[in-house]
C-alpha cells in the first residue's frame, strides 16, 4: 500500500507570481491501515444472530391441599424420554381392565418420522386448522398484523378439544438437549396442552421393560435427526 | 537509444474508492456491533424453532455447563445507573457475613457471569485478570441445599429482591444432565418464577400439512 508521494512544488513561484498549484496529496496510508485494522476487528467481534429463547411456563409448586387437575385419560399421551429416545404410550400407567396388562411403551426417536409423526397424527385436526390459517396469511389472503395472527393462533389452541394432552416425563439418563427437543416438538406440532411431570414408579418399571426389549444399542445416527 | 527510460511517474493506484468502501463498512460494523459478553463457560445451546429474542436487560442467566456446573449472571442492560449488581452483592454479602469494600462492589459491576462459591467470591473479584478468574470458576455455584437453602437459591432470591423485574433464563449445554436442569428449575419454582426462558439457537423446521392428511 505504499505510495510514493510526488513532491509538489512547494514554494516555487512562477514567473508571473502565480500561485503554485502543487499536488494536494496527503499520505493516507496510515489512515487506511487503521481503518483496515478496525474493520477486521469489528467484523470478527460482531455477533449478528442474537440467541433466541423459548419460553416455558411451569405450574406453581404444588400445595398440599390442592389436588392436581383431573385429565381425560383417553386424551393423555405420555412421552418418557430416555437415552436419546422418546418412549410413548396412551392413557394412564394402570393395568388394562380387560387384559389386566400394563400399557406397552413404543420407542421412537427424535427424527421427523419419529415422535413427531405420532404427535402430528394425534393432533391432526388442530395442526391442519392452524396450518391452513398460517398458509392463508402467508399467501396474503388474510391480512392481519403479526400480533393478531399470534393471538388467533393462541385462540385456536385454547378452543381446541381434539388434541392430546401430552405429559412429558424424564427417565434416568436424559440430556438437557433431549428435553429441549421434545418441547420443541410440541411447538412444531402445535400441541395445545403439555406438561412436564415427574415419572411414577410404575412408569419406571414399564420403561425398564421396554428398554430390555430394544435391540442392544442399534447405532442410531444422530445426524439424521431433523 | 541504448538505455531504456524508466517511467518517471510514480506507480500509485487510486485508492480512494477502496478507502471509501472501507470506511463505509467500518461505520456499518461499528454501528451494528454489540459485543458478546464474556461468559465464564462455553455453552452450546440446543436448537429450537422459537423466534423470541433474548431480553436485553433485567435478565438472570443461569448457565449450565457441559460438566453440570451452574453459573450465575444478572444483567441490567445498558442502564447501569441503578447499580443493581453492587446492591445485590452487598445484600448477599450481608447475608453470608462477608463484607465487600466499595472498590470490590464497583469491580463486581463490570464483571459478568461467575461460578464460585461464596467463600471464594472475594478472591474472584480481586483476581488480576480474566485467566485467573476462569481458572477459579471450575466449581460452579453450589446447588446442594442446606437447611437454609443453597447458595444458588440465595443468589436468585436476592437478585429478585434487588431487581423485581428480572426474568430468568436457563442457558444450558445440550449435553448437560437433565437432573441438574431440573434442580435449577425447581429452585426457580421455589422462588415463584414459574415462567422463564430456555436459551436456544434458531433452526427451521418445515412440516407440511399434506404429509398427515
Amino acid at each position: 500500500m505504499a505510495e510514493i508521494i510526488e513532491s509538489g512544488g512547494g514554494k516555487k513561484h512562477g514567473k508571473k507570481g502565480r500561485k503554485a498549484h502543487g499536488s494536494t496529496h496527503v499520505d493516507m496510508t496510515p489512515m487506511v491501515d487503521l481503518a483496515c485494522l478496525l474493520l477486521t476487528f469489528f467484523m470478527l467481534t460482531t455477533a449478528f444472530s442474537k440467541p433466541k429463547v423459548m419460553e416455558i411456563v411451569l405450574p406453581e409448586k404444588e400445595k398440599k391441599d390442592v389436588k392436581a387437575p383431573e385429565v381425560d385419560k383417553d386424551k393423555v399421551l405420555n412421552i418418557i424420554i430416555e437415552d436419546d429416545k422418546a418412549f410413548w404410550f396412551n392413557g394412564m400407567a394402570v393395568p388394562d381392565k380387560v387384559t389386566n396388562q400394563m400399557p406397552t411403551l413404543t420407542a421412537a426417536d427424535f427424527s421427523k418420522d419419529g415422535i413427531r409423526k405420532v404427535l402430528l397424527l394425534r393432533n391432526k385436526d388442530l395442526f391442519i386448522k392452524m396450518d391452513d390459517f398460517t398458509q392463508e396469511v402467508l399467501k396474503g389472503k388474510i391480512k392481519l398484523p403479526k400480533d393478531s395472527v399470534d393471538k388467533r393462533l393462541k385462540q385456536f389452541k385454547k378452543e381446541d378439544k381434539t388434541g392430546p394432552i401430552v405429559l412429558i416425563k424424564a427417565g434416568e439418563n436424559v440430556k438437557y438437549g433431549n428435553l429441549v427437543d421434545i418441547i420443541d416438538e410440541m411447538a412444531i406440532c402445535n400441541i395445545a396442552r403439555y406438561a412436564i411431570v415427574n415419572i411414577s414408579p410404575a412408569e419406571k418399571e414399564m420403561l425398564a421393560k421396554a428398554k430390555a426389549l430394544l435391540p442392544p444399542t442399534p447405532a442410531v445416527k444422530q445426524s439424521e435427526t431433523k | 537509444m541504448s538505455k531504456l527510460k524508466m517511467p518517471v511517474r510514480s506507480p500509485s493506484v487510486d485508492m480512494t474508492p477502496m478507502v471509501d468502501l472501507f470506511f463505509l463498512l467500518l461505520t456499518f460494523f461499528m454501528l451494528t456491533t454489540s459485543f458478546r459478553p464474556q461468559e465464564a463457560v462455553q455453552v452450546d445451546t440446543p436448537s429450537s424453532i422459537s423466534e423470541k429474542k433474548t431480553p436485553e436487560k433485567n435478565l438472570i442467566t443461569l448457565l449450565i455447563s457441559k460438566d453440570n456446573k451452574v453459573y450465575f449472571n444478572i444483567d441490567n442492560g445498558a442502564d447501569s445507573n441503578a447499580h443493581m449488581r453492587s446492591a445485590l452483592l452487598k445484600m448477599i454479602g450481608d447475608y453470608y457475613k462477608i463484607s465487600f469494600t466499595p472498590k470490590e462492589l464497583k469491580k463486581f459491576e463490570t464483571l459478568s457471569s461467575f461460578g464460585v462459591p461464596m467463600v471464594k467470591l472475594k478472591d474472584w473479584i480481586n483476581a488480576t485478570d480474566q485467566k485467573v478468574r476462569d481458572a477459579m470458576s471450575v466449581e460452579g455455584i453450589p446447588t446442594d441445599s442446606t437447611a437454609v437453602g443453597s447458595e444458588l437459591q440465595m443468589w436468585i432470591h436476592f437478585a429478585r429482591l434487588t431487581n423485581p423485574e428480572a426474568e430468568a433464563a436457563i442457558k444450558g449445554d445440550f449435553t448437560s444432565d437433565y437432573k441438574v436442569v431440573k434442580k435449577v428449575m425447581d429452585i426457580l419454582q421455589d422462588k415463584k418464577i414459574n415462567k422463564f426462558d430456555l436459551t436456544t439457537n434458531m433452526e427451521k423446521v418445515e412440516v407440511k400439512a399434506k404429509d398427515i392428511k
